[in-house]
Parts: C-alpha cells; structure tokens; sequence
C-alpha cells in the first residue's frame, strides 16, 4: 500500500518548549492508525499538524504525495472529528452536515443527497432537522462524523473522539468506527490515550511519550513484544522480574530469575541491547496450578492479595526471591475468586512468555 | 428561627427603602410632565399635555435628539466592531504585550471623563481639527470600547474555539467563518453590546458638551433648557419621553438577545 501521510522529521516548538518530536512517520491509504500515549505526549499536537491547525515548527508532512507547508486546513484533504465535536448550535443536523457542501456549490439535489447518505452511514437518517444543541452525547459523536466524512476526505483525523461517552456506548462506538472505516476504506488518523481503544480499533499504533514515537507497530506486537519497559508499562499489566545473568545471543535471550529460574526467550525485532535491559511477564501468562494438575515449569508461591473483577480475578503472588509481588489475572471459572489470602499457590507459563525489554 | 424572621424583616425593608429612594424622583418625572403648572410643585394643579404638544413643534429640539441618535447608533456600531477584533485577539491570540494592550484598551473607564475631554479637546483644537459630531463619537468611542470589549470577551470564552477550528477544516476561508460562525454564535454578545453602548453615548454629557461645537446632543441640549425655568415642564416631558424609549428599547433587545441565545446555546447535559 501507498504511504497516504509521511511525516519527516516534525518538530513544534512553544518559545523554548519542544512539545514534539522529531518525529517521523508513514501511514498508509487505508489504515486505521493510533496515536497513543498519556496526556501532554504531544499525540494532539501531532494531529493538528496532520490537520493543518498548526504548523511545524521543523520537518514537513505531506499527504497523498503532495507537500503541506504552508496549507492550513480549508486546503487539506483531511478532516476532524473535534474531542468536544464542535457541532454548531445555531443549525440543524443537516445544515451541520452540509455545512462544508455549501462552498462545493455542488447543486440542491446533489448536496441533499450526499448529506442523507452522510446520515445513513452513522445512523442518523431522519434526524435531519433537529437542531445542533439538542443531541445526546452520542448522537452529536455521529453528526461531527458525517459532517467530517460528507467531505469525502483521503484523511479522517480523530481527536479522542469516544472519551466523552460512557462505557458501553464508547465500546459499541469502537466496533461501529471500525466497520465504518473498513466500509468506506480511507485513512483514519485517531488520536486515544485509551490503550484498549488503540488495541481494538487500530491497524497499527504509534506509542508516543516526551514529544517522541517509543514504538510504531501492530497492536499485536506492541502488546506482545514492547520495546521500551515505558511503552510495556504504559500498555497493559507488566511484572517487572529481579534478574540476573541476562545474555542475549542472536535472536535468543536468557536470564536467571530467583524464585523462578533459568529462563529463555525470544528477541523482538528491533530490540535495542546496547542499554541495561529488563525482564517481565504479563499477569495474564501465569496460570494457576490447580490440586491434582501436573505441569512444568511450576512456580511455588503465596497469594499475599486478591482483587475480583467480575470476569476475572487479580492476584498479587508472593514468591522467593522476588522484591515484588507478581500480579496474576486468572479467569473466574476455576475458582481464582475463592482463593484464601495466605493460602499457597503454584504457577506455571508458557515457555516464550518471558520478555526482554530495554529499561 | 424568631431571630431569622426579623432579620428577613429588616433587609426587605432595607431593600423597599433602597428602591424607593432610587426610583421615586424617576417616577416624579412623568407626574409633572402632564401637570398643568410651569413649575413642578405639588399639590397637582391639573392634567394637560401641553408640555407634551409643545415637544412636538420644537425643532432645536429634534435636531438635538437626530444628533444624539446618529452619534448613539455611530458610537455603537463603531464600539461593537472594534470590539469584536479586540476581544477575538485577547481570547484566541498570544502576542507579547498583550496585557499592556488590554489594560490600554480599559483605561477610559477609571480616567475621570472630565480629564479625557478637556485633554481631547486640547489636542483637537491644537491639530486643528473642527469640533462635530464627528469629534463627539470619537469621544464616545473611547469610553464605549471598553464596555464592548468586556461584553464581547465573555462572549468569545463562552463558546468552543474548535467551532471556528471546525468551519476552517470543513474548507470555509476566514472570512467565511466569522460571517457562518463566529458572528451569529456571537449574536447574543453583540446585541449586548450594542445596546449598552448606545444607552452610554444617549446620555453622555461631559464629552458631548465640550466636543460638540455646534450641534448639540440631547443632553447637551437638556442642560441648556435648565437655565429657563419655563422651559422647565417641557425637560419633564422630553425626560419621560427618553425613559418610555429606553424601557420599550431595552425589552425588544432583552426578547432578541435571548432568542439568539436560546439557538447558541450549547446544551447542557
């Protein structure tokens, strides 16, 4: 696929301040891209440089191959869905809609047709004439959308656009924003600093933190396989093991852990080993050794707390050896929300579980 | 709860007493101007409107109350204009020395007026430029800004800069959207504001009287009257008069001004 944004070497400056970069980037026509990281990691910078609010202060960005110095945003071929969604109160959601149409000068009929259509795709036919400032939180999430894709734009940039609704609205707003895209196959640019939001929506993910891309990779790889013990953190739970002896050797690396023992693992791709590098485990990659199970590797420990979650149950195990506890999550059907604090317990992994990351 | 009671007691007739001596000389205004006496005294002598007929017929008169108009609407929409730019620049722009700006901008309001309009004069007559109604809506001008700029301020921090941001992405030009939206979700302020800077200059008298030269605004015009007792019940007149216009003006803008906030108004959830 073609690169539809290439971001070259941006940076943006407040006076003194770095706010960004450098930062470099290709996106691809037709990728579902996140931008994740915690606030003040100059994600929302980034986009509205895409967007054409602002501009770099360093480097350039260009879009569908053409240069965008200089362009603001009524000359680019993007458009934004605002985190307060900036629905104008003073029209309806037509006239919303057609809002940027008007300039297009594209005929009554035509224009009327591509708002309905607009309208249909996020499931607001017939809302037509209600006025901007009386929607709900989701419908108004709709209207920016269609107002944005009736444009027909090669980019859609989104800013945070599901943390103002609640839990269950902004999950069935991620399954539907993902169809949407796949349907009508353009780039999306979102900007989260929800990690679950960027491992469900996205192709690939660009964690960001100070201003800087740590990692741009599949959500898979970037949970899986993270290259920074920041960007490990950041996403997910991580135990962060007492190690000696790490070695690396080709692809391979090992390490002795107290409490757990020799163990192997592969290298991500990428891995820098020149810094002093980190092992971890992700809590859900220990599983509990049931009474009357055998397995191998075993880890023998102590549940020293328990926290229930509805569908599963966080474990904090203490084990020789180890400073901290490890955090365990284990699903509830075999009765991980029955364990008695204190009790013992005994864990086991898989064997690539480990992961070695720079500190 | 005795206790509570009586000082409920005391501030409503504090409040009642308050009122009173505030309004009841504007109240008196309109009683001797339909009394049948040159001099407002009591007892009433009779009904008449006299003094009423005799306003309709005095044309110094009109041609004080035509000035007072034009230099009113001219100061308002100048006001209001330079407002909207200066309050757009203090709540979207960074700039250095913007707060020396806007401390500039506000300053006419502590300066004594009898200063700015001596010292207005002075350098007028000095350039040598002819005092007129033009030379009385500058005036006006200075000290109707800072009530626009206060007015309109709030009116841009109440709505969402991203919507202007929103206008721009959508491809409109700058021009555009102030004129799609920046000035209608601003329509609450600017009806403010322009009401309240026209009600300034109607009855501003101490610029008025010394940049005026020869063609006097109603106020100036007012004065004037006051050193004739006779014409002293046709002022009462002329007064209620000023006073039924501003109440009949000041309800049309208070029913639009909220109309168009009514359309602005992002909802609240």
């Amino acid at each position: 696929m073609a690169e539809m944004i290439e971001i070259n070497q941006v940076e943006k400056h407040y006076g003194a301040f770095r706010a960004l970069g450098p930062v470099s980037a290709g996106i691809a026509e037709g990728e579902f891209f996140s931008l994740l990281g915690p606030s003040g990691c100059g994600k929302t910078t980034l986009l509205r440089l895409i967007g054409g609010f602002d501009e770099p202060t360093v480097g350039s960005i260009s879009i569908a191959g053409m240069d965008m110095s200089g362009k603001p945003a009524n000359m680019r071929p993007t458009n934004m869905v605002f985190q307060s969604y900036a629905i104008f109160p003073h029209l309806n959601v037509s006239e919303n809609v057609a809002y940027g149409l008007k300039r297009l000068r594209l005929g009554r009929e035509e224009e009327r047709r591509r708002v309905d259509q607009a309208l249909s795709q996020v499931e607001l036919s017939g809302l037509g004439p209600r006025m901007g400032n009386q929607l709900s939180g989701g419908q108004r999430q709709r209207v920016a959308l269609a107002r944005a894709l009736v444009m027909r734009p090669k980019v859609l940039l989104l800013d945070e656009p599901l943390s103002a609704l609640d839990k269950k609205l902004r999950e069935q707003m991620q399954v539907e924003l993902r169809h949407l895209q796949r349907q009508i196959g353009i780039t999306f640019v979102l900007v989260t600093h929800d990690q679950y939001e960027a491992l469900a929506m996205s192709d690939r993910i660009a964690v960001m933190f100070g201003g800087e891309i740590s990692q741009i990779a599949t959500p898979k790889d970037i949970y899986q396989s993270p290259l920074s013990r920041q960007v490990a953190d950041f996403l997910g739970g991580m135990n962060f093991l007492t190690a000696g002896n790490i070695a690396t050797a080709g692809e391979q690396f090992s390490a002795d852990i107290p409490g757990i023992g020799k163990v192997t693992g592969k290298l991500a791709a990428g891995t820098d080993t020149s810094t002093a590098p980190v092992i971890g485990i992700r809590p859900e990659r220990l599983r509990i050794v049931w009474e009357g199970e055998s397995a191998d590797p075993v880890i023998s420990g102590k549940v020293a707390d328990r926290h229930y979650f509805g569908e599963v149950t966080n474990l904090a195990v203490e084990i020789e050896g180890q400073e901290k506890r490890l955090s365990v999550v284990e699903t509830n059907d075999f009765g991980a929300d029955d364990i008695p604090i204190g009790s013992p317990v005994r864990l086991t992994y898989d064997k690539d579980a480990f992961v070695y990351m720079p500190n | 709860m005795r206790g509570s009671s009586i000082r409920k007691g005391v501030v409503t007739a504090y409040v009642a007493l308050y009122v009173a001596i505030l309004y009841f000389p504007v109240l008196l205004l309109p009683v001797f101007s339909v009394n049948d006496s040159a001099t407002p005294k009591l007892p009433l002598t009779g009904f008449t409107l006299k003094w009423y007929s005799g306003l309709a017929s005095n044309e110094t008169m009109h041609s004080a109350a035509w000035n007072s108009l034009l230099v009113g609407v001219s100061a308002a929409l100048l006001s209001t204009i330079l407002g909207i730019c200066a309050a757009r620049a203090i709540t979207r722009h960074q700039f250095t020395g913007k707060g020396v700006a806007s401390g500039l901008i506000m300053a006419p309001l502590i300066l004594p007026e009898i200063i700015i309009a001596i010292s207005l004069l002075v350098v007028l007559l000095s350039v040598g430029i002819e005092l007129s109604l033009l030379t009385v809506i500058l005036g006006h001008l200075l000290i109707c800004v800072p009530y626009s700029v206060t007015v309109l301020v709030s009116g841009f921090e109440g709505f969402d800069p991203s919507m202007e941001e929103a206008s721009r992405d959508l491809g409109e030009t700058t021009w555009g959207t102030l004129r799609r939206v920046t000035l209608p979700m601003l329509a609450p302020s600017i009806i403010s504001s322009l009401l309240v800077t026209f009600t300034i200059s109607l009855d501003e008298f101490i610029l008025a009287f010394f940049l005026s030269g020869t063609e006097p605004t109603l106020p100036v015009y007012i004065w004037g009257q006051l050193r004739f007792a006779a014409k002293l019940p046709n002022v009462l007149a002329l007064g209620s008069v000023m006073i039924a216009a501003s109440l009949v003006m000041l309800t049309v803008a208070e029913i639009v001004r909220r109309r168009a906030e009514a359309r602005t108004a992002a909802k609240t959830e």
